[in-house]
């Protein structure tokens, strides 16, 4: 009797299970090691986008930290949107229109992803998710350029516009596997994790908004000061902490390449920071905190493309050497007198260019054998800097071309400059109806 | 010597700061106070309009020669409107200054102003 319900429960138990395992030995299986690690590297990535929120929301003036603080929050919700819809379709389909961009219908939606298990062992939807909270955070970053003085709307009208004809093309060309600069020279152009992509796109429209929305009303005369620099503390520290989903996350893998790319992002970051630091120490015989947190975020951004190729001595000479030139980018700013309100071109644009045409000299051997055997003989340092110059020039004028005509676009049709009556009460009054720090008021 | 105190809206502090530079008024001080007025102030929170107990306003505090009390009222006037004048847009105070002494020379009366 004990027996033949076994049985039975057993046909049932197989019964179940069949289906299961037949639809399983379709395509390659979970690697759950390394799907856990990209659902993490996904979430990590995410939390860099309040963190660029509080950074950037620290930096300006009182009247204008929610507004800023929505530039970031704002991209959220509508690249967030806009990915699932189409973003991911036009950035990972097959070529079209020439390898302009990508295209599959099924993506639309994510709609043909449902099942798909990717050759790397993860979900396709892990995968989707984890680009789609670096196509977020590209958009945001260039908020802190045109800072304190855009409409909100024109600004979600103009990021859902950058999304689709920047970054979506810029995307497609350096991480599909039909992408031109990902195919170029005898290995691809490097961009580990969007230096060219994320730092350069957004750091060169930052540069062009600047210049076309024109400056603050009273800067450079008028002192603008941080409202709250804990803020912008706190934010740098947790862009650090997500940076580690950013690069490490960016291998798409759990292993060795992983530890590599975790290892000279630390690296990279504290380089960064100490170069800062001993600079302002040398020049002002103070460090500020600001200057700290400046000194991580270049360090982060020139090890963005380079976290695949270098080891940890190029790490610590990115670092030092991105500090060194941001801060004189920024100084050079000050004497020109362009508005690039929070520096985003001066750290972002800068140490992006810096870190993708310099990691060159410091790519490991093993990589520079592994594309001397794809080019079929010898391949130097000297050929891959210029593969890689080519990569940054070819971010720089598409960037620019095509963000110019869109800031133009939006300013004509839509009101991006915000009037100055607005812009004396404050974006938080007059755009959001609210403010910042109601403790301060007994109400 | 008077002492003009003026209660305002918070976002109209640049435009009156602007007015009285503009008038030649540089030296006053600025604080941050709640009190209640006859304005019902309205914020949004979370898609409601709710009306706070007590509202936040900027106290600006000018001591001036008697001369300047009517410019430095007039600049006030003039920039902390909403439009032609809304509830709320707040009061202008002014009083008699018995003394004013500057700290660093030890001057006083109104050439320490």
């Amino acid at each position: 009797m004990n027996k033949k319900w076994m049985k039975t429960g057993l046909l049932f138990l197989w019964m179940i299970l069949l289906p299961g395992s037949l639809w399983a030995a379709e395509g390659p299986a979970v690697d759950s090691g390394i799907t856990a690690w990209m659902l993490t590297s996904t979430a990590l990535v995410l939390l860099m986008v309040p963190g660029l929120a509080l950074f950037y929301g620290g930096l300006v003036r009182t009247k204008n930290v929610l507004g800023t603080m929505m530039h970031s929050f704002g991209a959220m919700a509508v690249i967030g949107v806009l990915w699932v819809v189409c973003g991911y379709a036009f950035s990972f389909g097959p070529n079209a229109l020439g390898g302009w961009i990508g295209w599959n219908p099924s993506l639309l939606f994510l709609n043909g992803i449902d099942n798909k298990i990717m050759n790397a062992g993860i979900p396709e939807y892990v995968f989707a998710m984890f680009q789609g909270k670096f196509a977020i955070i590209t958009p945001a970053l260039i908020a802190g350029a045109f800072a304190e003085r855009v409409r909100f709307r024109a600004y979600c009208i103009f990021i859902a516009l950058w999304s689709l004809l920047v970054y979506n093309p810029l995307c497609h060309w350096v991480w599909a596997k039909d992408g031109f600069l990902f195919n170029l020279g005898a290995n691809g152009a490097i961009d580990f994790a969007g230096g060219t992509v994320v730092h350069i796109s957004a750091g060169v429209t930052a540069l062009v908004c600047a210049f076309y929305l024109g400056r603050r009303r009273g800067y450079p005369k008028t002192a603008m000061l941080p409202n709250n620099l804990v803020l912008t503390l706190l934010g740098a520290g947790l862009l650090w902490v997500g940076w580690f989903g950013f690069n490490a996350g960016s291998s798409v893998s759990s292993g060795l390449d992983t530890a590599r790319a975790l290892t000279v992002t630390q690296v990279a970051a504290a380089a960064g920071a100490l170069s800062w630091m001993l600079i302002e120490a040398f020049k002002h015989k103070k460090a500020t905190s600001l200057g700290v947190a400046s000194g991580i975020l270049a360090g982060l951004v020139a090890i963005t493309p380079a976290a695949g190729v270098v080891k940890p001595i190029g790490a610590i000479a990115l670092g030092f050497g991105a500090s060194l030139i941001c801060y004189f980018a920024i100084a050079v700013k000050n004497k020109l007198g362009y508005d690039d309100s929070l520096d985003v071109f001066g750290i972002h644009g800068i140490a992006g260019i810096f870190g993708a045409i310099f990691l060159s000299f410091f790519i490991r051997e093993s990589w520079l054998h592994e594309a001397a055997a794809l080019a079929g003989g010898s391949w130097t340092v000297f050929q891959q800097l210029g593969v890689q110059m080519i990569a940054v020039l070819v971010t720089i004028l598409y960037t620019v071309s095509v963000s110019w005509v869109l800031v133009i676009l939006v300013e004509k049709v839509f009101g991006f400059r915000i009037p100055v009556r607005e812009e004396m009460a404050g974006l938080d009054q007059s755009l959001h109806g609210e403010h910042g720090y109601g403790l301060l008021n007994m109400n | 010597m008077k002492l003009v105190i003026a209660v305002i809206q918070p976002d109209k502090v640049d435009e009156v700061r602007e007015a009285l530079f503009s008038a030649g008024i540089t030296r006053i001080t600025v604080s941050r106070v709640s009190g209640h007025g006859r304005q019902e102030d309205e914020e949004i929170y979370r898609g409601q309009s709710i009306a706070p107990t007590l509202i936040p306003k900027v106290r600006l505090e000018i001591a001036c020669n008697d001369e300047f009390v009517e410019i430095a009222c007039k600049a006030i006037l003039k920039s902390a409107k909403h439009n032609s004048g809304k509830i709320g847009d707040g009061k202008i105070f002014v009083m008699p200054l018995e003394q004013c002494i500057r700290i660093r020379t030890e001057e006083s009366g109104g050439k320490a102003i």
